[in-house]
């Protein structure tokens, strides 16, 4: 009954891999830490020879605890490995193998089982922040240094975003006009928790622009942080929640304005096995979702103020490497009135945020976001672009570091596309 | 004794000595086939360090495979006998252009790429293109004399090198060669070591030569009808008095594949089609094009296009480039190779090569330099068939041998490394390697420069693409 390291880990798909090494000058970690193992090359390789019995299970451990799963490897990939594939097969495997300590057993359970799953919980985290932010704690603390001797903490703290106090989605619907395109809205976790306005807004641009939007309450977390995780039998649970969740509506798209979690939602119909049932509903749902910087792509955006800033624009990684979406959301910056669109040097490489991995890496995750920040430094803008809640908090983590706060602000694409929309 | 070796060695490199199984196993391939497992990995980073580790592995008799960016084809850096591998990869930090002596210096870690941009930034050019520029490292194109489209016009590596520094097996620095283009002060022992593959020397500075960045390229496709006329047509265009700066081959296997991979429009019952290249004053560009097409109208092809844009020669381009990732199947592995034959010779080739694809029933497409005899055919295959592969290694077997009762070679810019060495023999003679092997002898006595390349060993005498 027990499956074989072959048949677990996805021994298959490391044949597809040539070794030609066309990953590595795409692969942060690689270029960051500046060792084989830290490839994407590497890592299939340590998948390949773990699967064999060459090497121990634990001796995969560190190379692929590293790695970002930023998936630009794929992108650059000439014979179209699925990298994806192996490093959560390799996850899977490594969680399974390790005897975990109480404390993080119980802090998966806290935030993968009951935190993320469970939308009242993250409200009440989201007024407990709210709390913190308005007792004026954050300002006492920054304003004091009383996280210095942790710079980790005190950094992150700063980049944490002014929180404001989450409300349902409104969904007023418009009585006198049938809109021609019907949005079900995805609204994700932490986006809800952190940056609920951005949620807030890209609702109204898409109302604005002619099309009906409906934020469904019985929608879940979409998965990607659990998958990324190894959590394989949570994510299934969640995907089949969503896809149940969205079928009860007749909408022409889903929408989120999350690189990570829109990427994820494109993916369920991997969770399932082909030919059943569910993964034909998986395919059905995922055919709708679109990110927010598709949508604004198809309509002719009513622009009303200039944005008159020199800007960057620093792309999720999930959203390029996974959702394959690159163009769209550079049209939309290029044709804001007064923008200055200029191009960061090496903008497809991963920030270093990565769902939780500057939690879990601190130190490694600073490492990566370093050499994105020099390239920043060079082509000086006052505003960074961000489509992704976790790239939004490490660039804001980024400019603290750099002591560039006066001087650069981080915004969601569609705070910007609502500025210059009068929105 | 390993516990001193690593003292040894961390003395000299610090924390880029690597020796845990994970890091280990991570330098034990390359793109070509076989995994092993090195003792020691050193990331060295100056002639130095070098120096210091070979004088060690001297001292006792440890092999040594110098390792760039690991995208051999050939198994050039894989430590087949255990020992040290040496990562250059890390060591790119020296890149300095003296353009009024069209020079540039490098260290052996530095990619390919970054010269081609430094040479583009002051309108020079560095000619040698291996496909994989954007990753390899000088270093390794030194090691295994590197090619590439542009060879056609310009030459390879060693055409373009005008000196060296270099260890020697005893753990000396020597300079070979210098700055200028002449330079007849004793052996040309920078062609020597040029393609040596890391068996009589360590590079550790490298001189290249630059010319001229072309001011402009055009490019026509000619469509053929049967692979002979396709075949012909190749030394008709080489000798109508234009020399184009490359000239791409692609067979209708080829042509179907980056159609279903990619839809351009391309002519999918075509035998054969040809991107011809040339370079240089854009005034001149046409006319040179219209010489060709009149040359092909002798040998009565016509079907020429001409791309009117720059956008269509991008196109055309982008033709040659996807042939890669179209041809593979999932689940299956690229076997490229890179046999190569005087130019009147290709058709005979192409003929051989649709031979052995019947003959052994596998999925064979060719494509390549035509323009240098250089040929890509490429097979795909499933690694974990036994049968298949071993079918495989007879098909690449009689490849190997066909080119050189042609009059050509085993490898036109791969490298020997592990896979050719079997067949080597046959191509230069016994005398022929006995000669070589007494240069290697006297420069490198206690053999530990990168052992069990280009020379069999005592019973290889097949092709093995697997080592397990």
């Amino acid at each position: 009954m027990t499956e074989t390291l072959i048949e677990k880990l996805d021994y298959q798909a490391t044949f597809d891999c040539v070794q030609c090494g066309y990953c590595l000058p795409a692969c942060p970690t690689y270029l960051a830490f500046k060792k084989e193992k830290h490839s994407p090359r590497g890592r299939i390789n340590l998948v390949k020879m773990a699967a064999e019995g060459k090497i121990g299970i634990e001796d995969m451990r560190e190379g692929i605890d590293l790695c970002l799963g930023c998936r630009a490897c794929e992108t650059v990939c000439p014979t179209n490995v699925r990298y994806g594939d192996i490093l959560m097969s390799a996850v899977e495997v490594l969680k399974d193998n390790k005897k975990m300590g109480i404390f993080e057993k119980g802090v998966r359970r806290a935030a993968f089982k009951v935190v993320l799953k469970n939308k009242q919980i993250l409200r009440l985290v989201n007024k407990g922040l709210y709390a913190y932010q308005i007792s004026g704690v954050k300002r006492l603390i920054n304003r004091r240094n009383l996280l210095n001797p942790m710079e980790k903490y005190r950094d992150l703290n700063k980049a944490m975003p002014d929180v404001r106090l989450s409300r349902r989605l409104k969904n007023p619907p418009n009585p006198f006009r049938k809109s021609a395109i019907q949005v079900g809205f995805f609204q994700g976790c932490i986006m809800d928790v952190f940056f609920n306005r951005i949620n807030d807004l890209a609702v109204k641009i898409l109302s604005r622009h002619g099309m009906e939007v409906t934020n469904i309450p019985s929608q879940a977390c979409c998965g990607a942080l659990q998958h990324h995780a190894g959590e394989h039998n949570q994510t299934v649970e969640l995907a089949k929640k969503n896809i149940e969740a969205y079928e009860a509506y007749d909408f022409d798209y889903i929408v989120n304005t999350i690189g990570g979690c829109g990427a994820t939602l494109k993916e369920y119909p991997k969770l399932f096995k082909e030919g059943t049932e569910w993964h034909r509903r998986a395919v059905n749902f995922t055919a709708k979702i679109r990110d927010i910087s598709e949508m604004m792509a198809i309509v002719d955006l009513n622009f009303q103020y200039e944005v008159s800033k020199n800007a960057i624009f620093q792309p999720s990684c999930h959203l390029e490497n996974v959702q394959q979406v690159f163009e769209d959301p550079l049209k939309i910056i290029k044709s804001i009135p007064g923008l200055n669109y200029i191009e960061l040097k090496d903008k497809a490489l991963c920030c270093g945020s990565a769902g939780i991995y500057n939690i879990l890496h601190f130190e490694e995750s600073m490492q990566i976001l370093d050499m994105k920040m020099k390239n920043v430094k060079v082509a000086r803008p006052e505003l960074i672009i961000t489509s992704n809640p976790g790239c939004h908090i490490q660039m804001q983590l980024g400019v603290e570091r750099e002591g560039l706060s006066d001087e650069i602000s981080v915004k969601h694409i569609v705070e910007v596309v609502a500025e210059a929309c009068g929105i | 004794m390993k516990e001193k070796i690593i003292e040894k060695l961390s003395e000299i490199v610090g924390d880029r000595l690597l020796t845990d199984i994970d890091e280990r196993v991570s330098y034990g391939y390359d793109a070509s086939f076989g995994q092993y497992m090195p003792d020691y990995v050193v990331q060295v980073m100056s002639a130095e360090e070098v120096r210091e580790i070979i004088q060690l592995a001297n001292t006792y008799e440890i092999p040594i495979y110098p390792r760039g960016a690991s995208t051999s084809l050939s198994g050039g850096p894989l430590p087949v006998h255990a020992g040290i591998v040496m990562d250059f990869s890390q060591w790119n930090q020296y890149l300095e252009i003296f353009p009024d002596d069209l020079l540039i210096k490098a260290s052996p870690g530095v990619k390919t790429g970054d010269i081609h941009q430094l040479a583009e930034e002051h309108n020079l050019m560095y000619p040698p293109d291996p496909s994989s520029s954007s990753i390899c490292t000088i270093g390794g194109n030194l090691a295994e004399n590197a090619g590439g489209p542009r060879g056609v016009k310009y030459g390879v590596t060693k055409d373009f090198v005008l000196g060296l520094e270099v260890v020697t097996a005893e753990g000396e620095i020597i300079r070979t060669g210098g700055n200028t283009v002449k330079n007849v002060t004793g052996y040309d022992l920078t062609k020597l070591l040029i393609g040596s593959e890391g068996t009589l020397g360590i590079i550790t500075e490298a001189t290249l030569r630059l010319i001229p960045k072309p001011m402009d390229t055009k490019t026509a496709m000619v469509i053929f009808d049967d692979l002979y006329t396709a075949g012909k047509s190749i030394s008709k265009i080489l000798t109508s008095g234009v020399r184009p700066s490359k000239m791409e081959i692609l067979d209708q296997n080829a042509i179907n594949k980056v159609e279903d991979y990619a839809r351009l429009h391309l002519p999918r019952t075509a035998a054969a089609i040809l991107l011809v290249e040339v370079d240089g004053d854009p005034d001149a560009l046409t006319k040179e094009l219209n010489v060709i097409q009149r040359a092909l109208l002798e040998i009565e092809v016509d079907n020429v296009q001409i791309a009117k844009t720059k956008e269509e020669e991008a196109r055309l381009w982008q033709v040659r480039k996807l042939v890669s990732p179209a041809i593979v199947q999932s689940g299956y592995t690229k076997i490229s190779e890179d046999a190569t034959v005087p130019l009147s010779k290709i058709p005979d080739m192409f003929r051989k090569i649709d031979e052995v694809k019947k003959k052994y029933n596998l999925n064979i497409v060719v494509f390549g330099h035509a323009g240098d005899g250089n040929l890509h055919p490429t097979i795909n295959t499933n690694m974990r068939d036994a049968e298949e592969v071993s079918k495989v290694e007879d098909a690449v077997e009689e490849i190997f041998r066909y080119a050189i009762e042609l009059g050509g070679t085993l490898s036109g810019e791969h490298g020997i490394g592990t896979m050719k060495k079997p067949f080597f023999p046959v191509e230069v003679g016994e005398a022929g390697m006995l000669f070589q092997k007494a240069i290697k002898q006297a420069l490198d006595p206690k053999n530990i420069l990168n052992p069990g390349k280009i020379f069999p060993e005592a019973g290889e005498k097949r092709l093995v693409l697997k080592n397990d």
